[in-house]
């Protein structure tokens, strides 16, 4: 009954729905739970968006990388080795500090036929300033692996394509960027869960968690704080980033299933998960 | 530090800023980069040593043995680990203030968890209330290394795992036609022989630990990160260096000492295979052999 109370208070309060102040005393399981849970949008928000931005562009800065003129090859370059060579931290903290230094004016564009008055201290509140870092961040470390990838893809393949009168555009969609994609996809699933882990990272650099809206370990770090007990809270966001972490298994070894449904059921490359550290 | 330095209003900008980047508290700055080098000269071999006794352990014959070394390596993975940092940061000092409240003070009849509070008799405080202040952030200091040690050490202990499976089979068969022990097999071939396998995913974790000393400043080290946001803050005219925000600027110097810092790194790796290559059953080491050849 309480936890169904629980649910109510507390269940999108990482959104600014629900009681606005979190629970002081006689904190319950329950309201750990959910808090936490509700702290998990975040997480997945920011992992979900800057995953699917981060896709298109790395593909982009790992052809780039591969051109053999050096006005393309080398922002490309230089770019994969900032954001891969400096802490995701530290990166936080200085885009964190470029946003707030930023003028503060608005700008007025259109999407989709509505009119959004966007202004420039948007930069510096997490939904949008720290999904842009993470966004970068993603692009740099998918671009790496994706360059990595379209350097093995076989050469027969190529010539067959060649021999099959394939070229451009036509031969990158047909034939390069699927075989990369089945040769990278395995590293990228890493690199996907390791995003998400990073996303914890979020409340914790510079960008402040507004009237307490934060992700799920600001609100572990919140209860871990108030009860002096870190082995309830921290648990709990553990194993709602284990299970996050089997989801994202599942979706990426279903497309893994699917780009590899032309091979032989033995030649099949099976998904080998080996998740990686803080970057 | 300089003469010229007693009136800073007076100065023109090159001196001002030699004066600036001089003064006690960037000289503090300048130090703190010395703990992150510490961090790291302290953690990476006890990160090894634990990796080492992980993947030892989880290779044993004997069954608990090997679950406990297997359960320590699989234990970070699938779970964020500035979670491990920030948990057993708090776990630790429990475990250690806890543990001397239990020796010390054996007629303590109150609750040790009362409510929100974590009391433990006065004999037990760890530090001790009155202990100096380089105590306290030496104490501190150990407990972040230990941190950092237990989970860079399950990911090197997860490497040395992989790499000692990568031995060839037939180079461990070869000593046991010898005539060797299982102990003299693992000392004198596998052991020697791991190490060009383990070192991709060994120097990864190194640029991984590189790249996560900025966490320490989560674990209250004041750290460059926090030296950074300390002097970068806007200083008003009532201070002696006025200055608007320049937080970012001091962000960006540590983004630069980063990427050199790796830079380097990476350079030294390049060299370190090399050499681990020499005489190596692997497509390298067959290389170095030709060329000397």
């Amino acid at each position: 009954m309480i936890c169904a109370e629980a649910l109510q208070h507390y269940g999108l309060r990482s959104l600014g729905i629900g009681e606005r102040l979190l629970p002081r005393e006689d904190i319950t399981l329950c309201e750990q739970v959910v808090l936490i849970g509700s702290g998990m949008i975040w997480n997945v928000y920011f992992g979900v968006l800057a995953l699917a931005f981060g896709f298109v562009f790395a593909v982009a800065l790992a052809v780039a990388k591969t051109q053999r003129a050096r006005l393309v090859r080398k922002p490309a370059e230089w770019f994969i080795f900032v954001f891969r060579g400096s802490p995701l931290f530290i990166q936080f903290f200085m885009a964190y500090e470029a946003f707030v230094m930023l003028p503060r004016v608005g700008v007025e564009f259109t999407v989709l036929g509505v009119e959004i008055a966007a202004e420039t201290r948007w930069f510096a509140r997490a939904w949008l300033g720290a999904l842009i870092v993470l966004f970068l961040n993603t692009s740099a470390y998918a671009a790496e692996i994706f360059y990595g990838a379209l350097r093995s893809v076989p050469k027969g393949d190529l010539e067959a394509a060649d021999a099959y009168g394939l070229s451009g555009w036509g031969k990158f969609r047909r034939i390069t960027f699927p075989t990369t994609m089945r040769l990278a996809w395995p590293a990228y699933t890493n690199e996907a869960i390791f995003l998400f882990h990073a996303t914890a990272l979020v409340f914790f650099s510079s960008f402040p968690a507004f009237q307490q809206r934060g992700d799920a370990l600001y609100y572990a770090n919140y209860f871990a704080d108030r009860t002096f007990n870190p082995f309830v809270p921290y648990p709990i966001v553990a194993i709602y980033f284990v299970l996050l972490t089997l989801v994202i298994i599942g979706v990426f070894g279903a497309i893994n299933t699917r780009l590899n449904r032309h091979l032989p059921a033995e030649r099949r490359q099976r998904l080998r998960i080996r998740p990686q550290v803080i970057r | 530090m300089f003469e010229f330095c007693t009136d800073p209003s007076t100065l023109d900008t090159f001196r001002w800023f030699s004066c600036y980047l001089t003064n006690g508290a960037h000289v503090l700055f300048y130090q703190s980069f010395l703990t992150v080098f510490a961090l790291l000269a302290v953690t990476a071999p006890t990160a090894l040593a634990f990796g080492f006794a992980a993947a030892s352990a989880s290779r044993s014959h004997i069954l608990p043995v090997s679950w406990l070394g297997k359960l320590y390596t699989a234990m970070v993975r699938g779970v964020p680990d500035i979670v491990f940092f920030l948990f057993f940061i708090l776990v630790l000092d429990q475990a250690i203030e806890y543990t001397r409240h239990v020796i010390a003070c054996p007629d303590w009849t109150e609750d040790v968890r009362q409510g929100a509070n974590f009391l433990v008799c006065p004999e037990a405080r760890t530090p001790s209330g009155n202990a100096a202040q380089w105590v306290h952030e030496i104490y501190g200091f150990a407990l972040a290394v230990f941190t950092y040690a237990i989970v860079f050490g399950a990911f090197c202990g997860n490497v040395l795992f992989g790499a000692m499976r990568a031995v060839p089979r037939a180079q461990l068969e070869t000593a046991e036609a010898y005539g060797m022990a299982r102990r003299q097999v693992f000392w004198r071939v596998l052991v020697p022989q791991m190490w060009i396998y383990a070192l991709p995913g060994l120097s990864n974790i190194w640029m991984i630990l590189i790249k996560a000393t900025p966490l320490l400043f989560l674990l209250g080290i004041e750290d460059i990160v926090y030296w950074a946001r300390e002097l970068g803050g806007s200083r008003t005219s009532a201070y002696q260096y006025p200055h608007p925000d320049w937080r970012f600027w001091y962000f960006l110097g540590l983004l630069v000492f980063y990427l050199a810092f790796t830079r380097v790194s990476e350079i030294v790796l390049a060299r370190l295979t090399a050499r681990l290559s020499h005489g190596q059953a692997t497509a390298a080491g067959e290389e170095l052999r030709r060329a000397a050849a």
